[in-house]
């Protein structure tokens, strides 16, 4: 097997596709939802976010997909419960330069990435970061209508 | 006559050219084909010797410009079968050929309460024009229900046509099926109710002969990227007296006869649907492209791809887990997925390998449900392709399972 492809499906995120952690939604008001597809590819994720006051209390996802974007899901409600709508948000921003082959932002540490550094193997396949960033878009979606919601 | 593909080969440069450090192996023709160096070279001739718009000006390269064009239309006209060069429009490709005749002669013939038949094979561009010509008029968009094998039928046509029926579209070849709908019956069917019949034939066009006349159909939409021409072209054959009949879509230069305050009139087809500069380059590349392809002869051409479609399936069918999901396909398309992998991930290893096969829905949403999968992934075997290439594509499968399974 190729070495990029190995860089690829690395064992974490093929862990975290099949036995994916945090997956199904929660019926509670105290959650919001954002519903994001990609069409051309079939990719169909929901993440759903409970906060309280500026802290991440629990993120859900539920969806289906390629191992690249339902992988991505599970590894994300991982990395970002706990932090604050501001880590939370820098952390993902890093995602999308790891997912591009860029170095994490200087302020942070692969401990702050976690599981989600191994995507930098995405990097080599340029039309597979839509599949990994997909669940990272709609979590900042669900950040900006709490946010919204609050105004 | 068989093809001699390594001769072919020679006509492709990007042949050439290696994919992530490994030797091309390109199997994704139905999405778009190769386009020969005799495509490029007429269109280069056209860019670089006689770049003039047509029918416009007076001039001697102007006038080359037209009698190239012109000549297009011509190759064309005898590529489908038609019975005068007046029948063909030269189109962006086959998605604006067949929304023209939907917004045409669609939106101008029906009225509420007839109905439009169509099917779940279809490519979206056959059937969402249809689907927004009946939320425009009130006509009802019926569909024909496929065999369990997801086939059309003449039967089955026949069982849902209704003396309401004005317009039946449909494809020649499905995009991910590779079946052959039985056109001429249904075009016999069709018009004992009087319908139209609107084929979509961007799928059978690189693949077999086609003969308007003895189809039988009203109107049909090739483009000219399919079948080793440029992107940016295509064509509708409309049956003259239907064509000249209809309203024009889009207006503008060339395409008026006499313009005045209080009104203007069109000129007759062709021509009242080609407002604007056409793409000159692209119509003299698209007609070198037929005169390349039928240069072979459609038996060796057929013969070929059959053989490697035999081929493949053969091979295929002993990964385990692997579902093909059109095993008596009736062209070099087919469709399969690997259990318990999804068609992306499965593409990105043929990607890493040098493969280039198509993973997706393959702008056929209602076929992915029929078939009850997110998406597939499809390989078409074209005149380029050999048992190599075949080879290749089985062994990344087999690496694929063996990556994916090891989890």
């Amino acid at each position: 097997m190729s070495s990029n492809l190995q860089n690829l499906y690395r064992q974490v995120i093929m862990d975290h596709y099949k036995n994916p952690r945090n997956k199904g939604l929660i019926a509670d008001a105290g959650y919001q939802d954002v519903h994001l597809k990609n069409p051309t590819c079939g990719d169909d994720v929901t993440i759903s976010v409970k906060a309280s006051g500026d802290v991440i209390d629990d993120i859900r996802h539920e969806g289906v997909g390629c191992a690249i974007c339902c992988s991505s899901a599970s590894v994300m409600s991982e990395v970002l419960v706990d932090k604050t709508f501001a880590e939370a948000l820098h952390i993902t921003d890093s995602f999308y330069e790891i997912v591009k082959g860029e170095d994490i932002a200087d302020d942070l540490d692969e401990d702050d990435m976690g599981d989600a550094i191994v995507y930098a193997g995405v990097s080599q396949f340029p039309a597979r970061i839509k599949c990994a960033t997909i669940a990272w878009k709609a979590f900042e979606e669900a950040v900006a209508e709490v946010r919204k919601a609050r105004d | 006559m068989s093809l001699d593909v390594n001769e072919i080969r020679e006509d492709f440069d990007i042949l050439k050219e290696p994919m992530n450090g490994k030797p091309l192996v390109y199997l994704d023709s139905a999405a778009t084909a190769l386009k020969p160096k005799v495509v490029l070279d007429r269109m280069a001739h056209y860019n670089t010797k006689a770049s003039a718009n047509v029918h416009r000006g007076v001039y001697q390269i102007s006038n080359e410009a037209t009698q190239m064009y012109e000549g297009a239309r011509k190759t064309v006209a005898d590529f489908l079968g038609a019975a005068s060069e007046r029948e063909i429009v030269f189109t962006k490709g086959a998605t604006s050929a067949l929304n023209l005749v939907a917004m045409s002669y669609g939106l101008h013939n029906l009225k509420p309460g007839d109905e439009i038949l169509t099917t779940e094979l279809e490519h979206h561009s056959s059937f969402l024009p249809w689907q927004n010509v009946a939320k425009v008029t009130g006509a009802v968009l019926k569909f024909v229900p496929l065999t369990e094998e997801g086939r059309v039928t003449v039967e089955n046509v026949e069982a849902a046509v209704t003396p309401r029926t004005k317009v039946v579209a449909l494809n020649h070849v499905s995009n991910v099926m590779g079946f052959i709908t039985p056109i001429k019956e249904i075009c016999e069917v069709a018009h004992r109710v009087g319908a139209v019949v609107v084929v979509d034939a961007a799928q059978s066009a690189p693949h077999m002969k086609i003969d308007v006349q003895a189809l039988g159909c009203d109107f049909l939409a090739i483009t000219g990227h399919k079948i080793y021409g440029p992107t940016g072209i295509g064509a509708l054959y409309g049956r003259f007296d239907l064509l000249n009949a209809m309203a024009p879509v889009e207006f503008g230069g060339e395409m008026i006869d006499v313009v005045d305050l209080a009104g203007s009139t069109f000129k007759d087809a062709p021509f009242r649907f080609e407002a604007g500069t056409p793409p000159i380059a692209g119509a003299i590349g698209l007609a070198a492209a037929m005169d390349y392809l039928t240069g072979f002869g459609w038996d060796a051409v057929r013969q070929h791809e059959l053989a490697l479609r035999d081929y493949a399936i053969s091979q295929l069918s002993q990964v385990e887990g692997l579902q093909i999901f059109n095993p008596k396909t009736d062209t070099g398309i087919l469709s399969f997925n690997l259990d318990m992998v999804h068609p992306h991930d499965m593409a990105t290893v043929y990607d890493a390998n040098g493969i280039c096969v198509r993973a997706g829905h393959h702008c056929a949403q209602l076929l992915m449900r029929f078939l009850k999968q997110p998406a597939t992934l499809r390989a078409t075997f074209s005149i380029y392709n050999t048992q190599a290439d075949v080879d290749a594509l089985v062994r990344a499968t087999i690496e694929g399972k063996e990556t994916f399974d090891v989890f």
